[in-house]
């Protein structure tokens, strides 16, 4: 919660912090600086298979960081992890796929869009399936914060906890009633063909379609929160919810937007991963939800940057443990990582500042 | 007021939540009922009813039913009931340990279960197996296949770790891994494939299949690039199969169930680069069933599956029988084990009925263990074949399906007696 940083020069205040920084903190340094340096080895021997697994390791960590910023940003303003966020993402999936079947409730509205599709249906179709999955999980995120953590806000924070583990379950459950225990196929409406052709790297047209879609949903939430009077109401919340209420500010409502914001990008990233991989699963939110709360832990809980970040990392720290150690290995290494990175910094990478505070910058 | 409205609140969510979680869960252990008198006794199938392989458990316990049926449900004076027991869960969507040891526990301690027809997965049978033995409860499993569970080749200690009494309680209609991997190892060879990649499902019976298939690939002069263990739960394999298509193997070998993705592991797999005419991929039984092709879509053609027995278009002319009877009874399809669900079906209501002529009655549990183990030149669906001392079958006969037209088709049968020992 520091404002305004001392009025050193940047080196001083590094050499400062590697003096009075612990024996631990360096040992952890010395061993990151040392597997940055078996990479990047390893990247110069044979840059094609580097290149492949990077770009493999951004579009997995893209959809994670889609995630991870709705745990971060309804950390960053009532300090609560949302549990039932990953299987929100699920359920975003689950719309996303029902909406391309063109049959709701039993009725048929249209053909199914599969890869038979004209393109141009195809395009629609992703656009109608993202809206409306977008939609759908806003609200129910907003519904799960009216009827599970508003009336316990005042509560023990251990309540608010249960009760969002609680969600979690039940989201689970309607996953399963819904599409029942088994992996549900997606239809493959974008092409697995390289982007360009002849190329050494590996770059689909699915790659294409995730960043497509990542980046302009980060921008319009980072100019929301920077630019909207919303996005001030939001930062002001964060800071102190009562003197923001004394100003004039709807804290109840600035609250619901949150949710609402979160459910959105995880309804987005639950059809960008049902398209990109093919196949969701009722149980595809505990997964997902755990490598995503995880990299917004590692960015710095309530650090909208952060959660980008760590999303980022968490993916390509993956693809390149599979890489160069070994599948069975991989998420040894990435909590491995995490807790290298929480002894060195335990706030995470950049600063747990709140949120909406403006804070990673 | 206030207070008690929340309280209110958080009662009903917990009450819709549990109603939720007791909702999914149902279904399972339903018995049968009825019944009743001194000359009834029960048998119990213990399958997992939920998950991908639901298309196959549905119809071995359509078979046992059917079994159970035509002698009018007795076994000769002795009226038997079936007991259905799932032992998937739908948090786990597949088989669950916990489930399987409970359900163990209930036959074990129920004195009017004679029978046990099950587990579908290895892994679930090492957890039932030790339980039901001390119990001294006879079992015939349909589908596992596990080298270890009836002996020696899987880990140091197996099998006898499984049978705490040292008397055996526990055989199999199907043929085991170690000829299963020889047929899978056979397989790559008449198709050409001179190097192959392996993966497993890290489960008892994908790793132990793993197991078997490198050292028969070795034996066979098939070069083994490399081997992986991979988490079933994982988004997608999409750097696994990057890395995999960098080393240029000729196919790639995956030991599993499909309930650990296999189908995201062929689509990944075709994703890559890496089409199914230019880099083979061959699974086991364990991905043998038809929602693989409805999970994997269009880039499951052209994948080769083995099978430690045959389908039921090559079964004998007592096969053909069933299957008729079977399609004339039920609606959904056959799968590959509906016949040797039939038949472990048979085996245990013979054996229950010989016991019980010796006894008079109800027979004693330990007597119909005795009959199952003498099973011998047993004429049923599969052919004539008896179970050796270790409760495995005599038939070698194992085949091999390819995925054409979006349909599993029979290519040939392998017949691996000279191929193993």
């Amino acid at each position: 919660m520091t404002t305004g940083e001392p009025t050193k020069s940047r080196s001083g205040v590094l050499l400062d912090s590697v003096r009075s920084s612990s024996w631990q903190s360096r040992i952890a340094v010395a061993l990151i600086a040392a597997l940055l340096i078996l990479l990047l080895v390893q990247a110069a021997q044979e840059p094609g298979e580097f290149a492949s697994q990077l770009v493999i390791g951004i579009t997995n960590g893209a959809i994670i960081a889609l995630i991870a910023l709705g745990y971060t940003l309804v950390y960053g303003i009532i300090e609560l992890i949302n549990f039932a966020h990953g299987d929100n993402f699920m359920l975003g999936s689950f719309v996303g796929l029902t909406v391309l079947s063109g049959t709701f409730f039993g009725i048929g509205l249209f053909a199914p869009i599969n890869g038979e599709s004209s393109a141009f249906l195809k395009v629609i179709g992703i656009g109608i399936a993202l809206v409306v999955a977008m939609a759908a999980c806003g609200l129910i995120n907003m519904g799960i914060e009216r009827v599970a953590y508003k009336p316990l806000r005042n509560s023990p924070r251990l309540a608010v906890l249960i009760t969002a583990i609680g969600m979690s379950f039940i989201l689970q459950n309607v996953g399963l009633v819904w599409k029942g225990p088994t992996q549900v196929p997606f239809p493959e409406l974008i092409s697995n063909a390289n982007v360009f052709n002849e190329s050494v790297v590996a770059f689909r047209w699915r790659d294409l379609f995730v960043i497509v879609v990542t980046v302009p949903l980060l921008a319009g939430l980072s100019y929301f929160i920077r630019s909207t009077k919303q996005g001030k109401a939001m930062r002001a919340v964060a800071q102190d919810k009562e003197a923001a209420s004394m100003m004039g500010i709807n804290v109840n409502r600035t609250i619901s937007i949150t949710f609402l914001l979160g459910g959105i990008l995880a309804g987005a990233s639950g059809v960008m991963f049902g398209l990109f991989n093919g196949i969701t699963v009722f149980s595809v939110g505990f997964t997902q939800g755990l490598y995503a709360f995880t990299a917004a832990v590692l960015g710095g809980i309530g650090n909208l940057t952060g959660a980008v970040v760590g999303g980022f990392l968490i993916g390509i720290i993956g693809s390149m443990s599979d890489q160069y150690i070994g599948v069975r290995w991989t998420a040894i290494v990435i909590f491995a990582v995490l807790i290298l990175v929480l002894v060195f910094r335990p706030r995470g990478l950049l600063g747990d500042r709140s949120a909406v505070q403006g804070g990673g910058e | 007021m206030y207070r008690v409205r929340r309280v209110g609140m958080l009662a009903a969510v917990g009450v819709v939540s549990a109603l939720l979680i007791v909702g999914c869960g149902g279904g399972s252990g339903g018995s049968q009922g009825g019944g009743g008198g001194g000359d009834s006794v029960k048998i119990v199938s213990d399958l997992p009813l939920q998950g991908a392989n639901r298309a196959q458990t549905t119809t071995m316990n359509n078979a046992i039913e059917l079994a159970l049926k035509e002698r009018k449900g007795k076994a000769g004076d002795v009226t038997v009931e079936l007991e259905k027991k799932d032992d998937a869960t739908a948090q786990a969507g597949q088989w669950d340990p916990s489930k399987c040891a409970e359900n163990a526990q209930q036959a074990a301690q129920d004195d009017s279960v004679v029978g046990w027809i099950g587990p579908f997965n290895s892994g679930c049978a090492a957890t039932e197996i030790p339980t039901l033995n001390e119990a001294g409860l006879g079992m015939i499993s349909p589908a596992n296949t596990y080298i270890g569970l009836t002996k020696k080749g899987g880990e140091p200690d197996e099998p006898d770790k499984y049978y705490p009494t040292g008397k055996r309680n526990y055989a199999r209609v199907i043929v085991a891994d170690d000829k299963q991997g020889a047929a899978g190892a056979q397989l790559l060879q008449q198709e050409g494939a001179k190097s192959v990649y392996i993966l497993d499902d890290k489960q008892t019976y994908g790793k132990g299949l793993a197991d078997q298939f490198e050292k028969a690939a070795k034996n066979s002069g098939i070069q083994v690039l490399g081997r992986e263990g991979i988490d079933g739960k994982a988004s997608n394999y999409r750097s696994l199969m990057s890395k995999i298509s960098q080393s240029n193997p000729d196919a790639i070998y995956f030991g599993g169930i499909i309930e650990n993705n296999a189908a995201q592991i062929i689509k990944d797999k075709v994703g890559a680069g890496m089409s199914n005419e230019d880099v083979l991929f061959v699974g086991p039984d364990g991905i043998f069933v038809d929602s693989l092709i409805d999970q994997a879509g269009k880039d499951a053609e052209g994948i080769y599956v083995t099978f430690g027995g045959l389908p039921e278009s090559e079964l004998s002319a007592k096969g053909q029988a069933f299957v008729k009877k079977y399609r004339s009874t039920y609606d959904d399809d056959i799968q590959p084990y509906t016949a040797y669900a039939y038949e472990a079906a048979n085996v245990m209501l013979d054996a229950v009925e010989k016991a019980s002529k010796k006894a008079g009655g109800v027979p004693d549990r330990e007597a119909v263990v005795k009959e199952i183990f003498a099973t011998k030149d047993y004429n049923g669906v599969l052919g004539k074949w008896s179970f050796d001392k270790d409760g495995d079958t005599t038939l070698t006969k194992l085949s091999i399906q390819k995925v054409e037209n979006g349909k599993f088709k029979f290519q040939r049968t392998v017949d691996v007696a000279d191929l193993v020992q």
